[in-house]
């Protein structure tokens, strides 16, 4: 039964996808060449898109077109602003790794403290709850002033967006740690560092890796907006740069290679997840 | 024979919710527990049996009184008192082997990897749970849950096991079996025991001395019977003993009539 109605699932899957195509594709075919349009956009975007020919909004045969072409030669390299989007993206999911390492290695330690200790967890609570809705793009001018490296601001910005999700759910995790297991370790005269390590980690750790799971989402979407601000190389500033060239069907395959990646980034996180999940 | 187990005028209260004065649990709770010996301890629920467990095991402080263990106070959980949790209390993420391996370490940390090993399949055989070490907890039965809680709790040797209410979850085909297991590791251990239980039976089977509470608030002990019964028994065949319903008679009575009426002398 499971097999059928998989198997029924990925055929609506493409049936839906169908449609969309088909009807992105009629949006989109040339045959308006005689459209009116408002004389401030005419200049913002140039005579070809203003009278509805071929080169405005592109066809879903023109955006396949442009992702083979991508995806044949990702990793080209002819110069700063020209390289393949393989390398872009190779730089993007690069900064995420170390901003999100980052937040992980300051977050989970942090959050054992807020979790195994009222006082901690009380004292900290004030400053968590100001800084946590804070907009990456409110970050941004504050990390290029102080820290001048365009590349080490977005790092940084990565950082204090994601480290919110899992600090949080890290001392949520750690608190709630069922009493008979630490009762179990009381008796058994566990010192501290093994408790921590032995008991507490593993009880924990569903609630982490959940944490985890959002963080790497949240680092993932503010890369995007982040390098489209300080630029550089990036699948962020390749979206920029090919706006600036009006070229929509490659911003559509950054689009759709983005979404990708961040999908490929969850399931691995979720499979992560799985591994320290245990049955109660 | 100096006792090994001595308890003073324990007492347990909290502040009243209404905020006059204290609600009293039990109070001027004396007794003492010899070594080598098995004491149950029957009562009504909200007696305060698992305080006086959890004070005994170094989990709780009373809020009166005093405890001892060979000569010195009772000030925290100690590997010296071996504790089997109502529920099981396994870590659902290590295996059985695992489990048990994790209290034997705490209690010989310098072992090597086949000397702890060894130990733990001592006490896996003990309980008849051979075939299982691999298993995760979530894989078990009720009663194989509780019997690597015993396992676990027998491995570190220690000089005194509470038992709260160990066999309390389990049906009873399930629980006879159990019992009849853990006579005969105490009649090989002769290790001294409190444990809580609400059977009678159970307690007439496998206890030396059985404490009877009276009913809280302000809960006593009322009274401390000597088991009758030959050190041989079985689950089998104590009941053909003439002393079985005698004494079986009484827990009853008092259980049912006296423990409600019953005041300090």
């Amino acid at each position: 039964m499971l097999k059928s109605e998989k198997l029924r699932a990925l055929i609506l899957s493409l049936l839906i996808l169908g449609v969309f195509l088909a009807a992105w594709q009629i949006g989109t075919m040339p045959f308006t060449s005689a459209q009116v349009v408002d004389d401030e956009y005419a200049k913002l975007v140039g005579a070809a898109a203003s009278t509805g020919q071929k080169s405005a909004f592109p066809t879903p045969i023109d955006v396949g077109r442009k992702l083979v072409e991508q995806l044949s030669d990702p990793f080209y390299d002819k110069g700063p602003n020209d390289k393949g989007i393989g390398i872009q993206l190779a730089w993007s999911v690069g900064r995420v790794a170390l901003g999100f390492g980052l937040a992980a290695l300051v977050a989970v330690p942090l959050g054992f403290l807020i979790g195994m200790s009222r006082l901690v967890f009380q004292a900290l609570d004030p400053f968590i709850q100001v800084l946590k809705p804070i907009s990456p793009l409110a970050w941004m001018p504050l990390a290029l002033f102080t820290l001048k490296d365009s590349g080490v601001s977005a790092i940084f910005v990565i950082f204090i967006c994601s480290i919110w999700p899992m600090l949080i759910n890290t001392a949520f995790g750690v608190a709630s740690v069922r009493k008979e297991w630490i009762d179990v370790a009381r008796t058994l005269e566990v010192r501290p560092l093994r408790k921590a390590l032995l008991v507490i980690l593993p009880a924990a750790a569903p609630t982490i890796m959940t944490g985890m799971r959002i963080s790497i989402g949240i680092a993932w979407l503010v890369i995007v907006a982040a390098e489209m601000l300080v630029g550089g190389t990036g699948i962020g500033y390749f979206v920029w740069n090919e706006w600036n060239n009006l070229s929509i069907a490659n911003i559509l395959v950054a689009v759709f290679l983005i979404g990708v990646i961040g999908m490929l980034l969850d399931m691995c996180f979720a499979r992560l997840q799985k591994a320290v999940t245990y049955r109660d | 024979m100096q006792s090994f187990v001595q308890v003073q005028a324990l007492k347990q209260s909290f502040p009243s919710p209404a905020g006059e004065g204290e609600l009293v649990v039990f109070d001027d709770i004396n007794f003492e527990i010899t070594k080598g010996d098995f004491v149950c301890i029957i009562g009504h629920s909200g007696c305060g049996k698992t305080t006086i467990l959890n004070v005994l095991a170094g989990l709780e402080e009373p809020t009166g009184g005093h405890a001892f263990i060979d000569g010195r106070e009772i000030s925290g959980p100690s590997l010296d008192r071996g504790v089997v949790f109502q529920a099981h209390a396994l870590m659902p993420w290590m295996t059985v082997h695992a489990n048990i391996a994790f209290a034997v370490r705490s209690k010989w940390p310098d072992w090597t990897r086949v000397q702890v090993d060894q130990h733990v399949q001592q006490f896996i055989d003990m309980v008849h749970l051979q075939g299982s070490e691999n298993k995760k907890p979530s894989q078990l039965s009720g009663g194989m849950k509780q019997r690597v809680g015993i396992a676990r709790a027998f491995a570190i040797q220690p000089k005194m096991l509470l038992l709260d209410e160990p066999f309390g979850a389990l049906d009873a085909l399930t629980r006879g079996n159990i019992q009849d297991e853990l006579v005969t590791i105490v009649r090989q251990t002769k290790q001294t025991i409190f444990m809580i239980t609400h059977d009678v039976d159970e307690a007439i089977l496998l206890s030396d001395k059985i404490f009877l509470m009276s009913n809280g608030p302000r809960a006593k002990l009322a009274e401390i019977v000597t088991n009758p019964l030959p050190r041989d028994r079985t689950r089998a065949t104590m009941h053909h003993d003439p002393k079985f319903y005698e004494v079986r008679n009484h827990l009853i009575d008092f259980l049912v009539h006296r423990s409600k009426t019953f005041a300090a002398a």
